[in-house]
């Protein structure tokens, strides 16, 4: 069974931009060991006649003709941003200093 | 700014063997965008090209545009692809605000295309194959603006603003194999590759193809190595080139700035770069480290795309005539020398030639005004031939006049001189401007009786026997009458005048 570790839960934390405390971060490797266990206990019923799926639902071909719809003005797009100028999000600095 | 040494060119390329790896991203010509019904516009004000869907509002649901899996479709099989039975569409995942999901939908391990090739046509007429890995499906991002850095670049900014009318604009990204043992033509290759491609797009008619608005944007990897038989090595990428120059500079550069580092013992740091048109420069972007870790999974918000054989065969059989099938056949109809043919492709004549012959023109005298007189107009005021303020049409219509003896060549180039400066069409101006071939011969023939009485020496010559001397005759007619008398004519008349015909 795999083992996730501090280090996998660090880096996982920072790919996804969310900051844990030492508490967090000790505490969490078991809490994702569970959750691996339970997915894992998939592959026990899933034999190799089994095909991967990504949905639940077996379609395909969902297509949408290629037709203008409503769109939104410029106001109601910009109505929930934190800040908006020039008719555009606003958004805090990108690259910080290296 | 730069620190790494330069090593002249062809010094570079006698020392190394150049590998190239090219993606190029087209941005489909659809109504609409690849997963919502929003406009796919270009210049828009900003935000108004959206749904929420585009923004990715919570609760939203992407739906495939079919339009644009036909048109990816239809690219993969003009490369020489294979279409996919069945694939998905999966989520890149990564932070940066031109897109709203923090991911990217995108299709990673199931392209829709593979395994193709395509054929490139460099300047002198050497092909080089570029065999395709993969052609798959994604969404364009929105447009940043930087704010408060010195250049408008990122670096400095302290703020972005963001216009996400892009965001979702369905895009084909196509990704070669490694294009090897190209050697110093490697610059050339390459631009010449993402042409193809551009020519490609606009004769499917998926895409506008047009390079200064970024419907094709092209990321060139360059690496090099002591020989052929070394393994690869470290590769730079190139990101978002977009004229055909800059490409081949940005390569060309490359090349030198990799040699200078492997000359000095150094190695190439995997990085992406940005080329710069003002000094024809790469700059470091950013490296590529494992903290790039996009972490894709399917998309479970859509289905698979299972494109049915039948639907294949079918764009397959309604394919139009592809240019490099086009530029054989019509060398053939045309009967072009191959080095004519590949004048005229290189300086961007095909077309207009072609619509030339359509309006009824002769290959060769579409060939001749195209490539000669307005060749020469168009260098001298530095433009394009399509540029020009004259239609094959027109062009028809002059070398009619002159092929129907209305106007002689001399006039005849007049003309055209009226028609770039919009007084019309080429029979209405020589009409207006009374410049048709004076053959009436009463006319003429008034002319030749003032001629003769005004040359009795010139007279006495010809009658001697002296043939050839009828030119000092014919010289001051062509004089009274402004260039317009029929010559042909007028020395018939002179013949029958002097009683020698």
């Amino acid at each position: 069974m795999p083992s996730i570790g501090r280090d996998d839960v660090a880096r996982l934390a920072d790919l996804a931009r969310i900051q844990l405390t030492d508490e967090e971060i000790d505490r969490l490797p078991g809490e994702f060991d569970a959750i691996m266990d339970a997915v894992a206990s998939v592959s026990e019923v899933a034999t190799a006649d089994v095909p991967a799926t990504s949905h639940p639902i077996a379609m395909t071909n969902v297509f949408r003709e290629d037709v203008v719809t409503e769109t939104l003005t410029q106001e109601q797009a910009l109505a929930g941003a934190p800040e908006a100028e020039d008719g555009r999000f606003a958004v805090p600095q990108i690259l910080g200093e290296e | 700014m730069r620190t790494d040494p330069l090593v002249d060119y062809d010094e570079a390329v006698d020392r190394y063997d150049p590998v190239l790896g090219i993606e190029v991203h087209v941005e489909l010509g659809t109504d609409t965008k690849m997963f919502d019904g929003a406009p796919n516009v270009f210049a828009a004000d900003p935000n108004t090209a959206i749904t929420p869907v585009s923004l990715g509002l919570p609760g939203t649901l992407p739906v495939v545009n079919g339009k644009a899996i036909e048109y990816a479709i239809k690219i993969g099989l003009a490369l020489n692809c294979q279409i996919a039975e069945h694939c998905r569409f999966a989520r890149k995942q990564y932070f940066y605000p031109d897109l709203t999901k923090n991911f990217q939908t995108s299709q990673y391990d199931e392209p829709i295309a593979f395994d193709g090739w395509i054929d490139v046509e460099l300047e002198d007429g050497e092909t080089v194959r570029v065999e395709i890995e993969r052609a798959h499906m994604e969404e364009d991002a929105g447009k940043n603006t930087h704010l408060g850095g010195a250049t408008g670049r990122i670096q400095g900014a302290t703020r972005s603003l963001v216009d996400y009318n892009r965001a979702g604009v369905p895009l084909v990204e196509i990704v070669t194999r490694p294009i090897e043992g190209v050697g110093e033509r490697a610059p050339e290759v390459a631009a010449a590759y993402v042409r193809t491609l551009r020519d490609i797009f606009r004769t499917l008619q998926v895409s506008e193809a047009r390079m200064e608005r970024g419907n094709v944007r092209a990321d060139v990897n360059v690496s090099l190595r002591p020989s052929p038989e070394s393994p690869l090595g470290t590769r730079t990428e190139t990101k978002n080139v977009n004229s055909f120059r800059s490409i081949e500079r940005s390569v060309r550069f490359e090349i030198s700035r990799q040699a200078g580092i492997l000359d000095a013992g150094g190695t190439v740091v995997q990085e992406t770069r940005h080329f710069h048109e003002d000094t024809g420069e790469t700059s470091s972007g950013r490296v590529k480290s494992d903290a790039e870790d996009y972490r894709y999974f399917p998309e479970p918000d859509l289905v698979p795309v299972a494109p049915s054989r039948a639907w294949v065969e079918e764009l397959r059989a309604a394919l139009p005539e592809l240019p490099a099938a086009r530029r054989r056949r019509l060398l053939g109809e045309w009967g072009y020398s191959d080095l004519e043919m590949r004048d005229v492709i290189n300086a961007g004549a095909l077309d207009l030639i072609e619509s030339t012959v359509a309006a009824g023109a002769s290959p060769q005298a579409a060939r001749k005004w195209w490539m000669g007189e307005l060749a020469r107009t168009a260098k001298e005021h530095e433009t394009e031939l399509e540029q020009l303020a004259v239609t094959p049409a027109q062009i028809a219509e002059l070398q009619g006049l002159v092929d129907g003896r209305k106007i002689n060549d001399k006039i005849a180039k007049q003309v055209l001189g009226k028609v770039l400066e919009g007084k019309g069409d080429p029979a209405a101006i020589v009409e207006q401007e009374g410049l048709a071939v004076v053959s009436d011969d009463s006319v003429l023939t008034g002319a030749v009786d003032q001629a003769i009485a005004e040359n009795p020496d010139v007279v006495e010559k010809i009658k001697g026997g002296k043939v050839q001397a009828i030119g000092a005759l014919i010289g001051p007619i062509m004089k009274a009458t402004r260039g317009q008398a029929d010559a042909g004519r007028v020395r018939e008349i002179i013949m029958e005048r002097l009683g020698l015909s």
